[in-house]
């Protein structure tokens, strides 16, 4: 039996790793799962950097800032799988969840109008003192921040100029939220429904309706470390795949949600990990080709897509994160691993994508594609204003959105 | 750089160990220290203060929020690099393990940095320390009552006296290689179960 110490943070999303140390999925493989929870995102990024931790629950953008020289070591981070599609949502304080309904209707799944009805809310405040809106997210270099700063650009609000953005910690967003420190935030589950249990928010659009079928948290682990440690890494996403499609299986959402909740683990009450894993955060409304809310398996969901690096990558650009060369891409697309997860899993038989990139936005329609051994469906991927990335035509993306 | 002592701003909501590491430094001839307990308002608290040396608690969950005030801070032309020395792991791995990091304005030297930082890792281990030793006279002074507990009841119900219902406990101890503190403490339990404590 192999020891991996796994570094994780308490929301939603580090499912697919408790469940394979929980349901037994790593110990499957001979490796025995040590997982610790961590208390910042900083912290993650220092223990797994300095071997303190063999993998991480990460940001997706946070190998990528590390290579890019945007953080405190020299280490070098690699993502050879993504721990699932969407799962976060933005809340706003109940007085702006009101002005936005009198401005407009909207529903959960619409983040255009969504985002229409907050401009106009924007527009009233304009100019009054003390009025600018205030959102959170919880790290600079987040898909929190990028997705919030994407919605709120394409709907017209100016990040930095119309409202500001400011960081914390994901535990302390509610009660920010409920002393009026900030009107709104993008957060991971349960943030979103923990203040909305409270009485004090409402989830105004999802994340999973502003870009479908997109990134959000991955697997980090030092290049180096996987370099040495093949054998470990192909047994370690073999474990994961396995509790991703388990995770998936409806069947197993009230399981799921009593072992998150754990003390050890996420440490709330399991009615507030209910919405996320059962999708009834959606409240009834659909996404496109039923998308849940937060997709652990299905359509690809593990696979490190170097198109979602690659747009983090424009991202960063855009808000200033790092300056634009053309040396960078490769670094932002290698900061994502597909060759290591398609060797890890294609003996299995699951279903890999052949490609290493897609178009994002191309599939407006969940689509079957051609893959190694099975069928496999993919999309929507649509960004809510139609635009599509095309990796190949990065740089004439980059100068478009400045 | 001047060669005068760095400013230190120490950053953690744990009052007592602040002040700990606070007294160290002071004895060490830093004169400029700074304490901050809460995060309440820190981005202009810290812009006011404009600390050359800047030690946070590795447990506080608002690091990723004082990295981008950090970061902010930079963009107004004053370069934070973060974390110390990175050639120095040892000090690195000893620092994460305390559980205290140090975030440092560009171009101070490094050796003051670390004589800081390792003031710092030594006073926040102390802390822990002590902390431990209180925690392990709490649990003995816990122990104790507990014994005193099945003592009496042993006595009790076998009609012993105090010296030979503690050998009792002892012997029965031994016999199954436990401690006497959790024989004791299960006898106590089961005599609550079958309402022993309550006659």
């Amino acid at each position: 039996m192999i020891e991996l110490t796994a570094g994780f943070m308490p929301l939603t999303d580090c499912a697919i790793l408790i469940i394979a140390k929980e349901q037994g999925f790593a110990e499957a493989e001979g490796i025995s799962l040590d997982l610790v929870r961590e208390s910042s995102w900083a912290n993650m990024r220092d223990r797994l950097s300095i071997g303190q931790f063999d993998i991480a629950h990460s940001l997706a953008p946070m190998p990528l800032a590390a290579n890019l020289g945007l953080t405190p070591f020299d280490a070098k981070l690699i993502a050879p799988m993504a721990l699932g599609l969407g799962g976060n949502a933005i809340t706003v304080s109940n007085t702006v969840f009101d002005a936005m309904r009198v401005a407009g209707a909207f529903s959960i799944t619409d983040a255009a109008a969504a985002g229409s009805a907050l401009g106009a809310v924007v527009n009233e405040r304009a100019g009054v003192q003390g009025k600018r809106l205030q959102f959170g997210v919880v790290h600079p270099f987040s898909v929190h921040n990028y997705e919030l700063r994407y919605w709120l650009s394409a709907s017209g609000i100016r990040p930095d100029i119309d409202v500001d953005i400011v960081v914390l910690p994901p535990q302390l967003m509610a009660d920010a939220l409920a002393a009026g420190q900030v009107d709104g935030y993008c957060v991971g589950e349960p943030w979103n429904s923990v203040a909305v249990a409270r009485n004090v928010a409402k989830i105004v659009t999802v994340k999973a309706a502003i870009w479908s079928s997109s990134p959000e948290k991955v697997l980090a682990m030092r290049e180096t470390w996987a370099g040495e440690n093949r054998d470990v890494v192909g047994r370690l996403l073999s474990s994961l795949y396995a509790a991703a499609q388990w995770c998936a299986d409806a069947e197993n959402s009230p399981v799921l949600a009593e072992i998150l909740a754990r003390r050890e683990y996420l440490n709330q009450d399991v009615t507030l990990l209910e919405p996320a894993l059962t999708g009834s955060i959606l409240s009834g409304a659909k996404l496109g080709n039923d998308l849940p809310f937060f997709e652990p398996y299905a359509r690809a969901a593990t696979f490190p897509w170097q198109s979602h690096a690659l747009w983090l990558y424009t991202q960063m650009v855009r808000w200033g994160h790092v300056v634009h060369e053309a040396g960078n891409i490769k670094i932002a697309a290698e900061s994502f691993r597909p060759d290591i997860y398609r060797e890890s899993l294609s003996a299995s038989g699951a279903a890999v994508p052949t490609a290493n990139s897609k178009v994002e936005g191309a599939l407006a329609e969940m689509t079957a594609v051609g893959v190694s051994a099975r069928t496999l469906f993919l999309g929507p991927d649509g960004f809510f204003d139609r635009k599509v990335f095309d990796p190949d035509e990065i740089e004439v993306y980059i100068s478009a959105q400045k | 750089m001047s060669d005068r002592l760095p400013s230190v701003l120490i950053i953690d909501e744990n009052a007592e160990r602040a002040s700990i590491i606070e007294a160290g430094l002071l004895a060490a001839g830093h004169s400029k220290v700074t304490i901050f307990d809460s995060v309440k308002g820190i981005a202009a608290r810290i812009a006011a203060l404009e600390p050359d040396v800047i030690v946070i608690d590795l447990e506080n969950p608002n690091r990723d929020m004082l990295e981008n005030i950090f970061q902010l801070t930079r963009a107004v032309k004053r370069p934070i690099a973060m974390f110390v020395d990175q050639s120095d792991a040892e000090t690195m791995q000893s620092a994460i393990d305390a559980g205290v990091s140090a975030y440092v304005v560009d171009g101070l030297r490094q050796e003051r940095v670390k004589n800081i930082l390792d003031m710092a890792i030594s006073r926040f281990n102390a802390y822990s320390r002590l902390e431990r030793e209180l925690e392990e006279a709490r649990g003995a002074l816990q122990g104790r009552k507990t014994i005193d507990q099945a003592k009496s009841l042993i006595m009790k119900s076998r009609g012993l006296d105090e010296d030979a219902a503690y050998k009792l406990l002892r012997k029965t101890a031994m016999n199954q290689n436990r401690k006497i503190v959790e024989i004791a403490e299960n006898l106590v339990i089961s005599a609550g179960l079958l309402g022993g404590l309550d006659d």
